[in-house]
């Protein structure tokens, strides 16, 4: 009898085979315009939501004030890279639940607008009276073929945050080498076997990258059109040794520390379990709200000599308006409302978000001396990811943490390591 | 499950109910095409409403992607999708660590069957000896277990293993010790919650099975002469193999394709990746590196495997002579 229902679901299903149709894909995007209904917005959630959701109420409403018969609907949406993506994703393949504005990651860029998901702003960028402000080489972040696909929102680079009570008790200055950085570690780690002597991690690929840029390194080199993966270069290679030479049980024990991501640090230092981490000045809120309390200072991270500044990853989030909308202009106009300099002064306030339109970062630099080693670390240079759609995968595949924790763990050495890694970077930049 | 029998004209069945001339009764007959349709095939077509919807239209689709170029531009409309023959195919079948992948799992799931029977059937002949309480208590446990969603147990589990605050380090006294940074012992822990995941199925199923088996038949066995020892093998085995050829097929199907427990504990396959099973490999190439194409043939790969091993074991079973 089994036997007869299956070889019966074989015939029928042999016959659908042959009638259906391809798998389902989104519907190319409307250009459709309305001036009234409601703009959906997603927005990152982040570890501290209520001071960003007071600002961007405040938008909301100054907006409505501007836009009668509007409304204005805010969610927020995960910022680990996992869920983040499937929503991302999701929102691609059914535009009828997708959002109008979105923030997203300057890194995720893109992936997104390979994807076309992203809608092209150029004309409305150009047309913006306080966008004059953003500075170019900023707006050059969010530029594919000549086209800009987001609105560069807010910075975030990372510097050495160090315990000062600890340093002082044992007689430490803020390190000004790498030298000095690993015997500070080993010290804070000796005298005190609860502490780790600084926090990194197995998945901190931000964490690791300024010391490949210090050393010379990068993830990729552009050649021609495409990039070619440059992190098995010596100078590459360099700087990954310096970087898991910090896994060791002298400083951050490879079995603590192996799996740790950025979050996680932010967390241990947060929670007085560090000597000193490399975080972003937007983490700073986390700490004040932890153990670590008015016990610590910032310093720019030490490059390879005294006096050097390693290079920091010049991080941020923008916002952009979905190809996909049915409310372009009203997208558009909520998103320079979010961008205005009196929301990124009062994100700023909020947040510890720094403002990308040159004159509110100034003048929020004047008034916050605790930014200075941040904009130190700004003039000093800073680096981002190759600009290529093939970047979101790599790192969706988790390629440098893969590699980072091949060394940490022995599995592997520097240079088979990062041999691994360029293999896969140049297969996701072929287009595999 | 030779096909052949599938052809064989089912109206053949009802001929003990025709005269012996082999002409149909007269007054049977219907007129029209219909008529011509044997009457099981009929009775089938329920079924087949449900299951076509169910199984054969996604398993189409399955079929389908692995044969495209479907990536997010395509899901997205914004590239046109392509046909590619069976280029997912060899690429797959071409890469090392799908290879490798599938080595661990097999042996993953391999141990996970052997323990999960083991344990299963252990606890089973213990509820036929224990007494009131202890059985309830068993029982109980054991339910729980079973009633916990795979995610739910597994970030308990996490949370009792974690390296600094968990309560198994705790009371070993080995705080600091990562217990999924060596590959093996990340698997094993690993394997540990797929088993008190599964174990309480067959410990049930074996334990409604043995009190199925009718006293008489047993004491007369006993009176016959026959020890402890034989009674198990002679009379008790064989009237459970039914049963445990059940269980052993459901646990090879769960084993071979765990994805939750691996992608939860391991942090989506592990340190490094050592973890990977094929379940969760396909899951990074098809949703995290956006190939769904390349997804869609390794979840077809692996659906022949399953089916591959699954016909093998009733193969081995009908030639013992044993009617599932």
């Amino acid at each position: 009898m089994k036997k007869l229902a299956r070889g019966a679901a074989l015939a029928v299903l042999a016959g659908t085979v042959a009638t259906a149709c391809a798998p389902g894909t989104a519907k190319t995007a409307t250009s459709e315009d309305k001036q009234t209904g409601t703009v959906k917005v997603w927005l990152y959630d982040e570890a501290n939501r209520a001071p960003k959701e007071q600002v961007v109420a405040q938008a909301v409403a100054d907006f409505k004030a501007k836009h009668a018969g509007v409304e204005v609907e805010v969610s927020y949406i995960p910022t680990d890279a996992g869920p983040r993506a499937e929503k991302m994703k999701g929102a691609f393949n059914d535009p009828s639940s997708a959002p109008d504005v979105v923030e997203f990651g300057n890194t995720d860029l893109f992936g997104y607008t390979a994807s076309g998901g992203l809608a092209d702003i150029t004309s409305d960028l150009a047309g913006w009276e306080e966008g004059k402000d953003l500075p170019q080489d900023l707006k050059d972040t969010a530029v594919v073929d000549g086209k800009a696909y987001g609105l560069p929102w807010w910075l975030g680079v990372r510097a050495l945050y160090y315990r000062t009570d600890v340093f002082a008790e044992l007689g430490l200055q803020a390190p000004t080498t790498y030298e000095e950085l690993k015997s500070a570690a080993e010290k804070v780690r000796a005298a005190h076997g609860d502490m780790l002597g600084i926090a990194v991690g197995g998945k901190y690929t931000f964490g690791a990258l300024p010391f490949v840029w210090a050393n010379g390194g990068d993830l990729a080199t552009p050649s021609g059109a495409a990039y070619t993966s440059a992190i098995d270069s010596a100078q590459s290679q360099a700087g990954v040794k310096q970087y898991t030479d910090l896994f060791t049980d002298a400083i951050c024990p490879a079995q603590q520390c192996v799996d740790l991501t950025g979050g996680k640090t932010v967390e241990a230092f947060a929670a007085g379990k560090a000597g000193m981490a490399i975080l972003p000045n937007s983490s700073r809120s986390a700490v004040e709200a932890g153990a670590a309390k008015g016990k610590y200072a910032i310093v720019p991270l030490p490059g390879t000599a005294a006096g050097k500044i390693a290079p920091a990853f010049s991080g941020g989030n923008d916002l952009g308006v979905m190809k996909s909308t049915r409310h372009r202009s009203l997208a558009v106009d909520f998103m320079k409302e979010l961008a205005s300099e009196k929301n990124q002064l009062a994100l700023f306030d909020a947040m510890g978000n720094l403002p990308t339109l040159s004159t509110a970062r100034a003048e929020v630099v004047q008034k916050q001396p605790w930014l200075k080693p941040f904009t130190d670390t700004i003039a000093a240079g800073t680096k981002f990811v190759p600009k290529d759609a093939a970047w979101a995968k790599i790192d969706a595949q988790n390629v440098v943490p893969t590699m980072l924790q091949k060394v940490i763990t022995g599995k592997s050495d520097v240079a088979g390591a990062t041999k691994e890694a360029a293999a896969a970077m140049n297969s996701s930049f072929s287009g595999k | 499950m030779p096909a052949t029998t599938v052809t064989a004209p089912a109206d053949r069945g009802d001929s003990p109910a025709r005269p012996a001339g082999g002409a149909p009764a007269p007054g049977r007959r219907r007129s029209g095409p219909l008529a011509r349709i044997p009457v099981p095939l009929w009775l089938l077509l329920p079924a087949a409403l449900v299951l076509i919807p169910l199984f054969g239209y996604p398993l189409y689709q399955l079929g389908l992607l692995s044969v495209l170029e479907f990536g997010q531009p395509q899901a997205s409309g914004g590239v046109p999708t392509e046909f590619v023959g069976l280029s997912n195919y060899t690429d797959v079948l071409g890469d090392g660590q799908f290879w490798s992948v599938l080595g661990q799992t097999l042996a993953f799931a391999a141990f996970c069957v052997l323990t999960t029977l083991a344990v299963g059937a252990t606890c089973a002949v213990l509820l036929t000896r224990v007494g009131r309480w202890p059985r309830l208590m068993l029982m109980f446990g054991a339910l729980g277990a079973w009633a916990a969603p795979a995610m739910t147990g597994s970030t308990v589990w996490m949370f009792l293993l974690d390296t600094n605050t968990g309560l198994v380090n705790e009371v070993l006294g080995t705080q600091g010790h990562n217990w999924m940074y060596d590959k093996w012992s990340a698997f094993a822990m690993v394997a540990v919650v797929v088993v008190w995941h599964s174990f309480p199925f067959v410990m049930i199923t074996l334990y409604a099975g043995i009190q199925a088996i009718p006293d008489s038949v047993l004491e007369a066995a006993r009176l016959d002469g026959a020890g402890t020892v034989t009674v198990f093998r002679r009379i008790m085995l064989p009237m459970l193999r039914p049963l445990l050829v059940i269980v052993v097929i459901q646990s090879i199907i769960w084993d071979f394709k765990v994805f939750t427990q691996i992608y939860v504990m391991t942090g989506g396959g592990g340190i490094a990746g050592q973890n990977l099973v094929l379940n969760v490999y396909a899951y990074q190439k098809a949703f995290v590196a956006e190939n769904y194409s390349l997804g869609a043939a390794i979840g077809v790969l692996m659906t022949l495997i399953l089916l591959a091993v699954t016909a093998v074991y009733v193969r081995s079973l009908r030639r013992s002579g044993e009617e599932l």
